[in-house]
């Protein structure tokens, strides 16, 4: 169950104390950019908007922001949203998947379709 | 006495406001910080389809977005460090009601 403060949601963190901010720099890997890129795409297509991905982020809960990374949860939204605006049927995500794995265990193997 | 914003009634800066104190579960696009406080209009930006409908795929009625003009004395009270320091946030106008400055007396 989503645990809410006074009513307040877990990520409406404004204003809340904070520790130091970690301002470290990293470099995406070439999924992360994918994920980023797909967004792109979804909205320029007309499946959903950035209010979408962020509405379906926020009702992952405060445990997927513990324990999955920033692009993990931006695939489970993108995917989430495209189920909901009718994209592709969650049948057909499974037989996609089914087929991508068998490609190889690589990324790069997985990769090449 | 607060007032909802009258439809079709854009807000002039300088306005007194208040944020409504309501706490719905879903997408919400008033932080929680804001909310039960006071400030006034800074401006009003552009009116832009609201997110709280597109965030469910629905289609969005078209809602003035506002950047609004707090205190920190308002926002944090006593643990305010500079009480006259402002803080201006980005605030949709089904978020705020008008607050009447008629004087009782």
């Amino acid at each position: 169950m989503e645990k809410h403060i006074n009513g307040r949601r877990w990520h409406d963190m404004g204003g809340q104390e904070a520790g130091p901010i970690c301002d470290d720099q990293h470099d995406f890997s070439l999924w992360e950019k994918r994920v980023d890129a797909l967004m792109i795409l979804c909205s320029s297509k007309g499946y959903f908007t950035v209010d979408g991905l962020r509405r379906a982020l926020e009702d992952m809960g405060e445990d997927a922001f513990e324990t999955m990374t920033y692009y993990e949860r931006w695939i489970a939204s993108i995917n989430q949203n495209l189920i909901e605006s009718g994209a592709y049927t969650i049948e057909e995500l499974g037989a996609k998947m089914a087929e991508v794995q068998a490609r190889g265990e690589t990324y790069g193997e997985a990769s090449l379709g | 006495m607060m007032t909802p914003i009258a439809e079709n009634k854009v807000l002039k800066a300088g306005t007194k406001v208040h944020i409504r104190a309501i706490m719905p579960p879903g997408h919400v696009r008033a932080p929680s910080y804001l909310r039960g406080k006071s400030g006034v209009i800074e401006r009003a930006i552009a009116p832009f389809p609201n997110p709280e409908q597109l965030a469910y795929g629905l289609p969005a009625k078209n809602q003035m977005l506002y950047r609004v003009r707090f205190s920190a004395a308002e926002l944090w009270g006593k643990a305010a460090e500079k009480p006259d320091d402002v803080i201006e946030a980005e605030v949709y106008a089904h978020w705020i009601d008008e607050l009447d400055t008629v004087d009782a007396t």
